[in-house]
C-alpha cells in the first residue's frame, strides 16, 4: 500500500509554508475560492522594472495540497517575467507537487497557479481565465 | 437483531478490496447505500426476460413490463402506507421530486411577498429548488434556525412560521447532522397557519419506519439509492387533491390523455407527472429494494443504526482534536460529520481512503449550513444495516494514522 500520497514534502510546506504573508505595496494582489472545497489562496506580487517578478507571498487556507502547491509555486516563480508566468505550465506545478493527484485534487493543485496568473494579468478577461485553468 | 455480518453476505460489494491487500470499509452511506443482489439480480432479470415500454404494447412482453412497473408503484405506496398508488409518482431523484413541486405547485400558487419557509439544515436539493421559485414568483425565502447542538430552534418556530407561509419544506433527517426532526409536530404547526408541508425524506426513509398518513405531509420525497435501490428512480408522494390541481411539470408522452394541434389535455395521476418513457428497471429495482429491506424489517434496521451511532460517537469522541457536528446520539440517525482539528476534510478522507475507508468530505451539499458553523465543510461517516462496530473501531484507529501523517 502506498502510503507516500502525502509525501514528506507535502507535510512539511503544510506546516512550514514558504512566502506566506501579505505585500503591502503589491504591484498586484489577487484572490480566489475554490467554494467546493473552501480553500482560499491570495497572491501579492511585485514586479521590478524589468518586469520580473521580484517579491511573491501568498496568503489563505485550505488543504494541504492546496497549500504545499502555493508555497512550492511562489518559490519557483521568482525571478520570472509577467510573460514567463504567464505561460506557466500547470504540468510544471504539478510535477513539483511529485504526488499522483485525482482529478478532484488536481483543482486544488493549481488554485494558487490560477490566481497567480490571473493577477499577471491584471484585470482578467473571461477568456484569459479559462487559459489560466 | 439484525446480523450485520449475515446482511453483508447480501452485498457483493462488500466483498472487494478498496485497494490491493485492503479491505474496503464503506461507511458513505447517507451519499449513496450499496446494492444486494436482489436488486441488481431483479434489473437484470427485467433486461434479460421482459425488457419493453410501459403502458403502450399490447404484446406479452410489454405486459409483463408494466405489471412489474406499476408493482413497484404499489409496493413503494405500502411501504410509506400511502393511502393509494397513484399518490406516488416515480421521479428521477428526490431532487427531482423537490422541483417537481417547487415548479408545479409553486407557479401555481405563490405571489409576491408569499413566503416559503425551509431550515438552515436543508441539503441543496431543497433549497435550490424553492430560491428558482421564489426569485420567479416574487416570494421570499426563510429559514428556520438551528441551534448550537444542530436541532430546529423550534422555540423561534412561530416567528417563522406565519400567515404568511405558503409552503414550508423541511428535512426529516440531516444528512450532515443526522438529526431526526419531529415531522409530525412541524406539519401540524404548519397546516394550523395554512401552509402546505414539503418533506425531504432522503435521509429518513431508507433508514427509519415512514407512515405518510402519521406524518400528515402534503409532500414526501425520497431516492432509490440511498435504500439500497439503483440510481435514476426516487418517488414523490403527494395528497390526490393537490396533485389533481396542480399543473403538469415536464410535458410529453405517457402524461397525456389526449394532443391536437391547438393544446392538449393530462393523463390522470400519477402518470399526468410522468413524461417521457420511465426508468422502468430501475423502478422495479426500487420494488425489489423496498421488499429487501420490508423482509429485514425497517424497526431492525433503525434499532441496528441506533446502535452502531451510539457506539461510534462513543468511540470518536476519545479521538484528540476530534468535534462532533450535531446532536447525541438518541436524538440523531446513522451519520457521525466531524472536524479534525487543524486539517482540512480533504485531507482526512484522502488518508483514510488509504486505508480503504469510504467517508465523504466536504460541505455534503449543505454549504449554509456549514457557513453558519464557520467551517469550510467536514468529514462525515455514515452507516447502514450493513456498517459493524468493527468498521467503526478501523475508521478510529484510521483517524489514528491521519494524525500522525500529519503529524498532529
Amino acid at each position: 500500500m502506498d502510503f507516500d500520497l502525502y509525501r514528506e514534502q507535502i507535510i512539511e510546506l503544510y506546516e512550514n509554508p514558504l512566502n506566506q504573508g501579505v505585500l503591502e505595496a503589491a504591484d498586484f494582489s489577487y484572490e480566489e475560492d475554490n467554494p467546493l472545497c473552501g480553500d482560499v489562496i491570495r497572491i501579492d506580487a511585485r514586479v521590478d522594472d524589468q518586469g520580473r517578478l521580484a517579491e511573491v507571498k501568498w496568503s489563505g487556507n485550505g488543504c494541504a495540497i492546496s497549500q504545499a502547491a502555493a508555497s512550492l509555486l511562489t518559490e519557483e516563480v521568482k525571478g520570472l517575467s509577467l510573460a514567463e508566468v504567464k505561460a506557466f505550465p500547470k504540468e510544471r506545478l504539478l510535477e513539483l507537487i511529485g504526488i499522483p493527484l485525482s482529478m478532484n485534487r488536481v483543482k486544488c493543485a493549481l488554485l494558487s497557479l490560477k490566481v497567480l496568473k490571473a493577477g499577471a494579468y491584471g484585470i482578467p478577461e473571461p477568456e484569459e481565465m479559462r487559459k489560466a485553468e | 437483531m439484525l446480523d450485520p455480518l449475515r446482511v453483508r453476505a447480501d452485498f457483493p460489494i462488500l466483498a472487494r478490496e478498496a485497494h490491493p491487500g485492503v479491505p474496503l470499509v464503506y461507511l458513505d452511506s447517507t451519499a449513496t447505500a450499496q446494492k444486494p443482489r436482489m436488486v441488481i439480480e431483479a434489473m437484470d432479470h427485467y433486461y434479460r426476460c421482459y425488457n419493453a415500454n410501459v403502458h403502450r404494447g399490447l404484446h406479452r412482453l410489454a405486459e409483463d413490463a408494466t405489471e412489474a412497473y406499476e408493482g413497484a408503484r404499489e409496493r413503494v405506496a405500502q411501504f410509506i402506507n400511502a393511502p393509494e398508488a397513484a399518490e406516488v409518482i416515480f421521479v428521477r431523484n428526490t431532487t427531482e421530486a423537490i422541483n417537481l413541486v417547487a415548479n408545479s405547485w409553486g407557479r401555481a400558487n405563490l405571489r409576491p411577498g408569499d413566503e416559503i419557509l425551509l431550515t438552515e439544515m436543508e441539503h441543496h436539493s431543497n433549497l435550490v429548488p424553492w430560491q428558482l421559485v421564489a426569485q420567479a414568483a416574487g416570494a421570499v425565502v426563510r429559514y428556520l434556525p438551528f441551534t448550537p447542538d444542530g436541532l430546529l430552534d423550534l422555540a423561534r418556530l412561530p416567528e417563522f412560521l406565519t400567515d404568511r407561509t405558503k409552503v414550508f419544506a423541511f428535512t426529516a433527517m440531516s444528512n450532515v447532522f443526522g438529526t431526526i426532526n419531529p415531522v409530525q409536530e412541524l406539519v401540524t404547526a404548519a397546516h394550523a397557519v395554512g401552509a402546505i408541508t414539503l418533506v425531504d425524506a432522503a435521509q429518513s426513509v431508507p433508514h427509519l419506519p415512514v407512515d405518510v398518513q402519521a406524518l400528515g405531509c402534503d409532500f414526501l420525497a425520497f431516492s432509490a439509492h440511498k435504500m439500497c435501490g439503483p440510481t435514476g428512480i426516487g418517488a414523490l408522494y403527494g395528497k390526490r387533491d393537490l396533485l389533481e390541481a396542480m399543473p403538469p411539470f415536464l410535458g410529453g408522452g405517457e402524461m397525456i390523455r389526449r394532443v391536437t394541434f391547438e393544446g392538449s389535455t393530462w393523463n390522470e395521476l400519477p402518470w399526468k407527472f410522468e413524461a417521457g418513457t420511465p426508468s422502468i428497471a430501475e423502478a422495479v429495482g426500487l420494488g425489489a429494494a423496498v421488499e429487501y429491506l420490508d423482509a429485514i424489517g425497517m424497526d431492525e434496521i433503525q434499532a441496528h443504526e441506533h446502535f452502531i451511532t451510539h457506539y461510534a460517537l462513543e468511540a470518536l469522541s476519545e479521538v484528540p482534536g476530534l468535534t462532533l457536528l450535531g446532536p447525541a446520539a438518541g436524538q440523531k440517525g446513522g451519520v457521525a460529520a466531524f472536524t479534525l482539528r487543524g486539517l482540512h476534510p480533504h485531507d482526512v478522507a484522502q488518508v483514510l481512503d488509504q486505508e480503504g475507508i469510504a467517508v465523504r468530505a466536504g460541505h455534503h451539499c449543505a454549504m449554509p449550513l456549514h457557513s453558519k458553523l464557520g467551517l469550510p465543510g467536514s468529514t462525515r461517516a455514515s452507516f447502514y444495516l450493513y456498517t459493524t462496530t468493527a468498521e467503526v473501531d478501523k475508521l478510529v484507529v484510521g483517524l489514528e494514522r491521519v494524525r500522525q501523517v500529519f503529524r498532529q
